[in-house]
């Protein structure tokens, strides 16, 4: 076995891959991380130069739901890159290390590489009643995350939870789960959805080794390779949308043809992911295919803009089952009627005024002897 | 019986051509776009075909409130640009009350016009002191609308303007909470069209100055010997002709 702070070909070499093996896996990381073939040369100089960086996976509050689409990347080589050329010194869910040895860990990796290890945070932090609802070790999550983000080349916030707060974050928020960027002076790779794809997961961090520097962010936070078109641009579904074929119900022949479910609710066109390019378990389906609405569960707030199967959330403040319709259709009423109103009283507090402005108004007759002149 | 002497007129130039041109362009646009806006927020069932191939309604609906948006902005871009350069009217002065006698003012139409505690007494001629108020306030809902708009449109345009708005969305939390809100404004533009309609005519029956057909020929008319509320901005007003008599 190399030594753990080997470059990925020392590591390679010593299992008995080929060069060539090698240049062929640096070109599937190069596709992955979006550079492409003709970036193929810095893919192979960062691999065999560059010593594998070390990963520290941190769980907050969270379902582990990040992980498991982790795991099932549908590309074996790059979660190869993953499991045995990265150095994957801390994760509560995979390491078998438990206890005081985790611990140790992780704070020999914080200690031995700093500057150098990748922070991959999954799961929000929550700051209420001062960080009790998550603790590990006996300290907050928020001071473990501040502990090992102040030191990290890089820091990745893994599904909604630690880039929005997810469903811990929806009101009322009774824990004050907070998404890391909040919490953290320094830019976050946000990687959000519930979970994120698995294929998008493994290509941030792949980037992040090739290049050696961050993807491209857009205002959120997001690598924009991924997150810079909506579900709905690419969704295969888009031209029922554009021709106005819409399922109606759950049952009825527009859902059998396969027509659009804009008016079932789908967040597809206020959505930012890629379900729809790379879809999901080794590109074979993704919600929409599967004939349910996208949920939006890579979007902030998700969870309070339901319900999940009407185009419009319910408006705060007005009990359930009140749109933004209902609620404007009310006032539309009242205003309507207080214009009748209106109407009604002018007529009679004003009766006089108007009476004189009629008895004021000149007779055709009269023009040319009282006129004006 | 009846008091003698007929009064007389004054005819007064209040809506200048691109004032009124600004007016009919907007109420062809935001009616364009309340009507196309809740289509696209909940489009009825007109399936006559059953390839998407075959038709594309809702992609017209989606181009026609795109290209009304467009003019929308351009005729706001234009009326402010007019705030600065028209004539008293149109001025920016008469819709931002900063005077004491506009304050007065806002107080005497609550009074004589919304509430009728007061009998009679009529107003300056363009816009009163509170209606000057009302359509800053709708600028500003304009201005909302054309940025939330805007900004849900950026995702599909490759267009400088829309660009111009992305830093809106993470202050709704996502496209979501922008649509809501972009959706829930459009209620501004029916109750002020309701409220608007009403006041025109309102106007025009109880004080007969001609305020309705004044947005066509940009007209209205003040009687000599009521013309009491001078209009107190810089320019005076000179009402230039008299009535013509016949």
């Amino acid at each position: 076995m190399a030594k753990p702070d080997a470059s990925i070909w020392r590591l390679m070499e010593s299992k008995g891959y080929s060069r060539r093996e090698f240049v062929h896996f640096c070109r599937f990381a190069a596709i992955t991380a979006g550079v492409g073939v003709a970036g193929l040369p810095r893919v192979v100089e960062a691999f065999q130069s560059r010593p594998r960086p070390p990963v520290v996976w941190l769980h907050f509050q969270e379902c582990t739901c990040c992980s498991e689409s982790f795991i099932r990347s549908s590309h074996p080589v790059v979660a190869d890159v993953l499991f045995d050329y990265l150095s994957l010194d801390y994760t509560e869910t995979l390491q078998a290390a438990a206890g005081h040895q985790a611990e140790a860990a992780l704070h020999d990796t914080m200690r031995n590489h700093p500057g150098e290890y990748i922070l991959l945070v999954e799961g929000s932090v929550p700051l209420g009643n001062d960080g009790v609802y998550c603790t590990i070790g006996g300290r907050t999550a928020q001071d473990i995350l501040a502990e090992a983000a102040e030191d990290a080349a890089a820091v990745i916030a893994w599904g909604s939870c630690a880039s929005n707060g997810c469903v811990q974050n929806a009101s009322p928020n009774p824990t004050g789960a907070t998404p890391i960027h909040k919490l953290i002076g320094r830019p976050v790779i946000n990687v959000p959805g519930c979970p994120p794809i698995a294929d998008v997961m493994t290509a941030v961090v792949t980037h992040l080794l090739v290049m050696g520097s961050m993807p491209e962010l857009d205002n959120r936070g997001r690598p924009r390779e991924f997150y810079g078109k909506r579900v709905h641009d690419t969704c295969y579904r888009r031209p029922f949308y554009d021709a106005g074929l819409f399922v109606e119900s759950w049952d009825d022949e527009g859902a059998r043809e396969g027509y659009c479910l804009y008016k079932m609710g789908c967040r597809g066109p206020v959505t930012y992911n890629a379900c729809s390019v790379t879809r999901w378990n080794e590109g074979t389906s993704y919600p929409i295919q599967s004939g349910h609405g996208c949920i939006g569960c890579s979007e902030d707030d998700f969870w309070d803009n339901g319900p999940f199967y009407r185009h419009l959330p319910d408006v705060p403040g007005f009990g359930i089952e009140s749109t933004a319709d209902k609620v404007g259709a009310a006032a539309a009423v009242a205003a309507g009627a207080g214009l009748a109103l209106h109407a009604i009283v002018t007529n009679v507090r004003k009766q006089s005024e108007i009476h004189k402005r009629i008895a004021g108004s000149v007779q055709e007759t009269e023009i040319g002897e009282g006129g004006d002149d | 019986m009846i008091e003698a002497a007929a009064p007389t007129y004054f005819r007064l130039y209040v809506w200048e051509r691109p004032v009124r041109a600004f007016h009919w362009v907007n109420a062809t646009a935001v009616l364009a776009l309340a009507i196309t806006g809740f289509v696209i927020g909940n489009p009825f069932r007109m399936a006559y075909a059953a390839e998407a191939y075959q038709q594309n309604w809702f992609g017209t609906v989606r181009f026609v409130h795109f290209a009304a948006g467009w003019i929308f902005l351009v005729a706001f871009v234009a009326r402010i640009y007019w705030g600065f350069v028209g004539d008293q009217y149109a001025r920016w002065r008469h819709y931002i009350p900063h005077t004491r006698w506009q304050w007065r003012e806002i107080v005497e139409v609550l009074r004589i016009d919304i509430f009728q505690t007061k009998v009679s007494g009529e107003f300056s001629s363009g816009h009163n002191a509170l209606a000057g108020l009302t359509y800053s306030v709708s600028f500003l809902v304009y201005a909302f609308q054309i940025a939330t708009g805007f900004a849900l449109y950026a995702s599909m345009s490759d267009a400088w303007v829309p660009s111009l708005f992305v830093w809106v969305v993470p202050l709704f939390g996502g496209d979501a909470g922008v649509r809501f809100w972009h959706h829930a404004a459009m209620w501004f533009f029916i109750l002020f069209t309701m409220i608007h309609v009403y006041l025109v005519f309102y106007h025009d029956y109880v004080e007969g100055r001609g305020t309705t057909s004044s947005m066509v020929g940009g007209w209205k008319f003040a009687r000599v010997d009521t013309l009491t509320a001078p209009d107190q901005s810089d320019e005076a007003c000179e009402p230039d002709e008299p009535a013509e008599s016949g």
